[in-house]
């Protein structure tokens, strides 16, 4: 029987809660609270009287068919910088587990581009693969209009999740790796006595194995590329939401709205229909793919 | 939205800190200024606050930039709404409307009676002035930094293709362009989606209605009616010449906005703010040779004053009676004519009163360059007495509206989209926006 140790005062468990506690009133509960009011208000900018409104800003927001093609976008986004992210940290983490010589260097690279910001790494990749002045350049000489965000909304969501896969890369790398090498050796090493190459204990043992990491990742990533700053940073830097509504993720859509326009109550509404999407999307992965996930 | 209170949350931390910095004088108020200008623009505010802080010794300016004019705004509003606003703030044109509807500033001309000072209003240039007053003409801000568009030339290249006139009407630049493509030039004309050259500057000086009432100085029931007029024809235009390859799209995404296009002399002509003048002189090689005029016109138009850019400083409400003492103190210094001409001369804004801007040419200050050719932004702003459609914009929302148009005329460049058709759309959807802000305000009037 393991051994348990007891808190013998209520008020002690609390205290170290506290500040946790606190936090979360703070920084999520409180402005939760001020969305819920203003979505059904139309708040004024600098305060003052706010005029109940209803179900008003939402009809505004479903009706508005640039909404539901930015919801297209994040679907696409998300789901897109998901895949990729975990697919690059796999590739990279299953490389590097082999320890050939030089692993110690490649883990350390692989993880820098975490360290950049997401606007930083967006601003660097706008210069890089603008379609007149970047590397691209030389390529749209020969064949025009080959590579250019700036005209097609395809190329220009192709270009803003190589940013975020480029970035977040390194953080599934990390989770990943330590997956791996959490895995017996003694199992990778039978399967290649018996034959098998780097990739077929790759596909059969270690990913199987791997399943609760890449679970974890894919929660996490699908989060992230829905509402992560990294997503706002990253369009905002470069493409600006276009062309034509071409990269206009919800995030940016709402923080747009907001702050630039002023449009808190629509801003408000649309953070609220955001939060319910994500809601919906982390209860289909525990219901539907947890259940496929072994943990022990 | 959690932004929303976190930056209120850092507003009022940052507002705190900027308190208690710095040693304690007990006989010295501190206010607070926040202002957008970032970079080397910024430095020269922050040359203004020091200036004023060692010229006297009863108040002390705290100026801090926020990084933009729209965060400026923004911080501005969370910082009031949690009771830490800055005694002045500098908001950018397209804000004008938000601020006079907040209730939450004290009026310029009320700020300088109550404190004693004589402002000659009169001495502010209309076309400038007018931009932030009340419809009776009263200003509630004071302009700051101050500009208006021009369009900039390359004149070696204009004779390297044998054009021996200078490009004053569209139908001139058509021309050019012409001349300038037959010569070898890939880029004769950049533009960039930028609404406030292509739309509203044009609207003013061809004496196109942006929007209904007055272009909303009457009313918050305005409508927007720019897919009707003029600037149709005019976009209609630029998508003719973009299709032959005489104007050219230059953006930041693209890999180059339109100031750099001219300064590496990949394009011969743009139109862009005065402001940009100082950069333009320092960053092309020298010895290139380059002019800048009044932005042109349909031949056969009578001309009229163009529209001021920029920001202007708002004195903000509930701040204690001492700091718009200072404050007071403060506008009045930036107002003086040395002052005025010391800003001018490190910026490149125009001067923003009559005396100031006289003064100025008296010294002989635009004679010579580098200073050349800025006394064209005054002679286009005050090109004819402000009227109905050139004195100004005040609609609500108006950065929404600003960004609906750029996509607008961004689907019609890059897309292949339908001229009359986008701008129908835009149209539309930026009265959705004012009809939200109608409602937003329901019941206040515009004075």
């Amino acid at each position: 029987m393991e051994k348990r140790s007891v808190f013998n005062s209520w008020w002690l468990p609390i205290l170290f809660a506290l500040p946790q506690i606190l936090l979360i009133l703070l920084f999520f509960y409180w402005p939760a609270i001020a969305v819920m009011k203003w979505a059904f208000t139309l708040e004024p900018p600098f305060g003052g009287a706010a005029e109940f409104v209803g179900l008003t800003n939402f009809k505004e927001v479903f009706a508005d068919p640039f909404y539901w093609k930015s919801v297209a976008v994040s679907l696409i986004f998300a789901l897109c910088g998901t895949f990729f992210t975990i697919l690059v940290g796999l590739v990279l983490a299953i490389a590097v587990d082999r320890q050939l010589p030089g692993s110690g260097l490649f883990r350390f690279l692989y993880i820098l581009p975490y360290a950049i910001a997401g606007p930083a790494a967006g601003m660097a990749f706008r210069f890089i693969l603008s379609p007149e002045r970047g590397l691209m350049a030389s390529v749209n000489a020969a064949f025009p209009d080959f590579w250019n965000p700036a005209k097609y909304g395809t190329h220009a969501l192709v270009l803003v999740i190589v940013i975020f896969a480029w970035k977040w890369a390194g953080y599934t790398f990390i989770f990943l790796l330590a997956g791996l090498q959490s895995v017996p050796r003694s199992l990778a090493e039978a399967a290649a006595m018996d034959g098998a190459g780097p990739i077929r204990r790759a596909v059969d043992i270690q990913v199987p194995l791997l399943a609760p990491t890449l679970f974890f990742l894919l929660v996490i990533m699908m989060t992230e590329g829905f509402v992560g700053s990294d997503t706002f940073g990253i369009v905002h830097s470069t493409t600006g939401g276009g062309p034509n509504h071409g990269t206009e993720v919800m995030v940016f859509r709402i923080v747009d709205e907001a702050f630039k326009g002023l449009n808190y109550s629509g801003a408000s509404a649309q953070s609220i229909v955001l939060i319910g999407l994500i809601m919906i999307f982390t209860f289909i992965q525990f219901r539907f793919i947890e259940k496929r996930v072994h943990y022990k | 939205m959690k932004i929303t209170v976190l930056q209120s949350v850092l507003a009022s931390l940052l507002a705190a800190t900027a308190f208690g910095a710095g040693p304690v004088y007990a006989e010295k108020t501190k206010f607070e200024f926040w202002y957008g200008l970032s970079g080397d623009l910024g430095e020269r505010v922050q040359d203004a606050c020091k200036k004023f802080n060692d010229m006297q010794a009863d108040y002390e300016i705290i100026c801090t930039s926020q990084n933009g004019y729209d965060t400026t705004l923004q911080n501005t509003i969370a910082a009031y709404r949690a009771k830490k606003q800055p005694a002045i703030t500098q908001i950018y044109d397209a804000g004008t409307l938000d601020m006079m509807l907040s209730g939450a500033f004290v009026p310029a001309k009320k700020l300088m009676a109550d404190n004693g000072y004589t402002i000659e209003w009169a001495n502010y240039f209309g076309g400038i002035a007018n931009y932030y007053a009340t419809a009776a003409g009263e200003l509630n801000s004071f302009p700051f930094n101050s500009s208006t568009a021009m369009f900039y030339y390359n004149v070696d290249a204009f004779q390297k293709a044998g054009i021996d006139f200078k490009p004053e009407t569209w139908e001139q630049v058509d021309e050019a362009a012409r001349k300038l493509k037959a010569a070898g030039f890939e880029c004769p004309l950049g533009f960039n989606f930028d609404t406030w050259q292509m739309m509203e500057q044009f609207s003013a000086i061809h004496n196109q209605p942006i929007a209904t009432k007055g272009n909303g100085y009457k009313g918050l029931d305005a409508e927007l009616v720019f897919n009707k007029t003029k600037f149709v024809d005019h976009v209609k235009f630029f998508k003719k010449m973009a299709d032959e390859k005489l104007f050219v799209v230059k953006t930041k995404q693209l890999g180059m906005d339109i100031v750099p296009a001219f300064t590496s002399q990949t394009c011969q002509m743009i139109q862009t703010s005065i402001a940009d003048h100082g950069t333009i002189g320092k960053s092309l090689p020298e010895g290139v040779k380059w002019e800048v005029a009044m932005l042109p016109v349909w031949k056969g138009t009578e001309r009229q004053n163009s529209l001021v850019g920029g920001a202007s400083l708002w004195v903000m409400a509930g701040r204690p009676e001492a700091e718009y003492k200072g404050a007071a103190a403060f506008l009045n210094f930036l107002a003086t004519p040395e002052m005025a001409q010391w800003w001018s001369t490190v910026t490149g804004y125009i001067p923003v009163t009559k005396t100031g801007f006289d003064a100025m040419k008296a010294k002989g200050f635009y004679d010579n360059a580098p200073y050349k050719g800025r006394e064209l932004a005054i002679a286009s702003l005050t090109y004819t007495p402000t009227s109905e459609n050139t004195r100004g914009i005040r609609l609500g929302g108006f950065t929404q509206i600003r960004k609906e148009i750029s996509t607008a005329l961004e689907a019609i460049f890059m897309q292949n989209a339908d001229v009359q058709a986008e701008l129908d759309q835009a149209a539309d959807r930026s009265n959705a926006v004012l009809r939200r802000f109608e409602k937003t305000y329901a019941g206040q009037k515009l004075n």
